[in-house]
């Protein structure tokens, strides 16, 4: 049998040769942020652990959440929150039918993301300017 | 044509074997979660920076005690119904899928249980 010469053949297109339609980033973001959202569940138990165990246990948590990795964590866990807490208006609103139409959908993938953002840097801007920590 | 029965379509109940349960508990839970992440969001910008004491007193008020088990488990219970559907996506494997299964449950119920025990460690002592 005469061998045939192994030419490069065409493959189909994988994901990595598209543009990210706003939809398709909108919604993986969605699935990340909602399992990045179980180590904040993680963090509340820690938070309310440290906080029955007495001050030291407790002034342990705050230092460390003080510490550059704890306070990426912790804004992370902020944008996360916030994040999938708008994107999962804009898809309560698709479940009752509105928003389908593809300009709308973009539209409102956009102004989750601007808006999610805006919410976690307020959320910095009232930390570091002394407008948190009302309950004192 | 379908030599299928209606009853042996629905017995069925789809590939997650559950119908339209897991979806309807979903958005329930995502609706209530709605006011409580709002409550969750101001209360912890109120007690940002705080000392151990204004948590204390913050949680020794009931209302905010009952705010925050019932964000915690709804979150929990909203959170293994996610992580369920992400599981039944990606796993074909069906023993992974049943560890990863049990994995994700006992999570939620770990850190329910871990929570609630340290939320009744500090409103009831």
């Amino acid at each position: 049998m005469a061998e045939y010469p192994q030419k490069a053949r065409p493959l189909s297109p994988h994901l990595g040769i598209y543009r990210w339609p706003v939809t398709m980033a909108t919604s993986i973001t969605h699935r990340i942020t909602g399992v990045g959202l179980a180590g904040g569940t993680l963090l509340i138990a820690w938070w309310l652990t440290a906080v029955s165990s007495g001050p030291e246990t407790y002034s342990f948590f705050v230092s460390t959440m003080a510490t550059p990795l704890g306070q990426i964590v912790l804004y992370g866990f902020a944008w996360s929150l916030a994040y999938h807490f708008l994107n999962g208006i804009r898809h309560l609103c698709w479940d009752f039918g509105f928003g389908f139409a593809l300009p709308t959908a973009n539209a409102t993938g956009i102004t989750v993301l601007a808006l999610s953002l805006l919410a976690t840097a307020a959320i910095f801007a009232a930390v570091h300017y002394g407008y948190a920590g009302y309950y004192q | 044509m379908s030599f299928e029965t209606p009853q042996h379509k629905v017995e069925g109940l789809g590939s997650a074997h559950s119908g339209v349960g897991h979806f309807k508990q979903q958005r329930v839970t995502a609706i209530a979660l709605i006011p409580l992440t709002v409550w969750f969001a101001v209360s912890m910008l109120g007690l940002a920076g705080t000392k151990e004491v204004s948590v204390l007193i913050f949680l020794a008020n009931p209302l905010n005690a009952i705010l925050l088990g019932a964000f915690i488990l709804i979150s929990l219970y909203h959170l293994a119904l996610g992580i369920r559907e992400v599981i039944v996506d990606y796993i074909p494997h069906e023993g992974v899928k049943l560890f990863l299964m049990f994995c994700n449950y006992g999570f939620a119920f770990l850190v329910a249980a871990v929570c609630l025990f340290a939320l009744a460690r500090i409103t009831i002592a």
